[in-house]
């Protein structure tokens, strides 16, 4: 367990955004650009090559936040070794300023999924992973963040909600949250609840990062909407205005736009970015 | 109860029914909406291996591409959460198709593709000076192994690998000829493949396998020019240590 009283990662309390390879001259070119950037931990983890020197590159010039897509920390089996041997090297050299992954599994049997796989809210899951964030943060020696997932459908075994469910997490572990307002919003959506009650219910004090994206459109098999948390296009004006609604509550947090498919040249990231300013600013007014 | 193995297995196999226990956040069924993680996960991977071999996805088209990709990820999902490495397997699985038996160079060519990621993300090293082979005499030149990048990479072929491959992606004449030997090397950061002239191939695997330079030399052949491959090699900076 790393010291209870040890502080949030320190990302600034300004907008950032998911760090693309195609943006990088853009980005250093940049008379104003963003605060600080967040990259995929698992596309850092080769032996070498321009992925690692970039980031040198950029470490030297913003804070970085490594967000993990790989780790498992809500699967059943045990977190593998090798991956948190690899993810302990990066943080080493890197001494990245802040660290999270997701309330959500992707390997099982030992095959990796690539996707963010949801998981029930039962006193069962919650002791696996708070054991699963237990284990990451002594590794690391360092606090972690905690990503609330986009859900399409429920659990019909689930206990506790999920706000509940991450303020038992954070109780237990002593970890920090990632809020994703995006995601908020889709499962909302999706599972047809309230996203202002969530942010209501939801423990801000934890939060160290908050993410912003877009998602698209579908149906469920009864003509109710369906959102996919696609992270291809602009973020909708609900969300903007759940983050509004958000920090009026949280006061000013790290933000970040991610954008991840369908990726755009960068002064459309940047005017995003901006958006999300313009959030911080008007919470600060 | 949901366990992840049943939502893990219905994801790999679209035949499969939805798992237990879901639902829409209220009392019905989940339905198609567990079909967003099976979409998810199959698209995911498959843009996964179309973005790791460009030219097998320009020879046979991407539509093609595709249902070898579904058919390759349902067989071979990743074990591992590194997907610059997914898909080490693809070529071999393209050598098993019946339905591209008529095109037998494809998989030797996706072995390119395999190489030049691994190379992309292999470790950095740095070049020796030209100056410092040209500093020993020839009794120790010849009895001198190289150490060569962990990014230089040899595939030999019974096939025109490498002009397939450089028509597959940047046009050009159509490849025609027969086996070729590449060499894909990588100077700063970006690796490229390289064809080897008559000879090379054979002189570079024994040099790779530790042979001294002078017994790898007497298997290059008549044809096998030197220059041309020390050049290539030092300009590309290939080797990294001399020893004895």
């Amino acid at each position: 367990m790393p010291d209870a009283t040890s502080a949030f990662p320190q990302l600034p309390a300004l907008p950032g955004v998911g760090y693309k390879a195609q943006h990088f001259t853009d980005i250093l070119n940049d008379p104003d650009p963003v605060g600080w950037l967040e990259v995929h931990a698992e596309n850092y983890m080769g032996d070498g090559g321009r992925p690692i020197a970039q980031l040198r590159v950029l470490s030297e010039r913003f804070a970085i936040s490594v967000h993990g897509v790989g780790l498992s920390i809500g699967g059943e089996t045990r977190l593998d070794p090798d991956h948190l041997a690899r993810l302990k090297h990066l943080c080493d050299w890197l001494d990245p300023a802040s660290f999270s992954e997701h309330l959500a599994w992707s390997t099982h049997d030992s095959h990796f999924l690539n996707d963010l796989l949801p998981l029930p809210y039962t006193k069962d899951t919650l002791s696996r992973v708070a054991d699963h964030i237990d284990e990451v943060q002594s590794l690391l020696g360092r606090r972690m963040l905690l990503e609330n997932p986009s859900s399409y459908l429920a659990f019909a075994e689930s206990t506790f909600s999920e706000t509940d469910f991450l303020a038992e997490i954070v109780r237990r572990t002593g970890c920090g949250l990632l809020l994703d307002v995006n995601n908020v919003f889709v499962s909302a959506t999706n599972l047809d609840y309230s996203p202002q009650g969530y942010i209501d219910a939801y423990p801000l004090d934890a939060v160290g990062e908050i993410h912003l994206g877009g998602h698209d459109e579908d149906e469920d098999d009864h003509g109710a909407p369906l959102l996919i948390d696609s992270h291809g296009r602009e973020v909708v004006d609900p969300v903007w205005a759940l983050l509004d609604y958000t920090l009026a509550r949280s006061g000013p947090k790290p933000l970040l736009v991610e954008w991840d498919t369908d990726v755009p040249e960068w002064p459309v990231l940047a005017a995003e970015a901006r958006r999300a300013a313009s959030a911080l600013t008007r919470v600060l007014s | 109860m949901t366990d992840q193995g049943a939502f893990h297995t219905g994801l790999l196999n679209p035949a499969a029914p939805v798992p237990e226990g879901l639902t829409d956040g209220h009392d019905q069924p989940a339905g198609r909406r567990y079909g967003v993680y099976r979409n998810n996960v199959t698209v995911s991977l498959r843009d996964a291996l179309a973005d790791g071999f460009p030219s097998l996805v320009s020879l046979i088209g991407r539509e093609n591409f595709d249902h070898v990709a579904r058919a390759y990820l349902r067989q071979s999902p990743p074990t591992s959460p590194l997907m610059m490495q997914y898909g080490a397997g693809l070529p071999g699985f393209v050598a098993s198709l019946e339905q591209l038996r008529h095109l037998p160079y494809l998989a030797d060519v996706a072995r390119i593709d395999v190489a030049m990621r691994h190379s992309y993300h292999a470790a950095d090293s740095t070049g020796i000076d030209p100056g410092a082979l040209q500093a020993l005499d020839e009794d120790r030149l010849l009895a001198t192994t190289f150490t060569f990048a962990p990014s230089m990479i040899l595939l030999r072929s019974q096939y025109p690998i490498g002009s397939i491959w450089h028509y597959s992606l940047r046009g050009g004449d159509k490849p025609t000829g027969t086996a070729q030997d590449v060499l894909i090397l990588r100077a700063e950061y970006d690796p490229e493949p390289f064809i080897l002239g008559p000879g090379a191939g054979d002189v570079m695997d024994a040099l790779q396998n530790g042979t001294a330079f002078g017994d790898a030399l007497a298997l290059g052949g008549d044809d096998f020019d030197l220059a041309a491959l020390l050049n290539l090699l030092l300009s590309q900076n290939a080797i990294t240590e001399l020893s004895r």
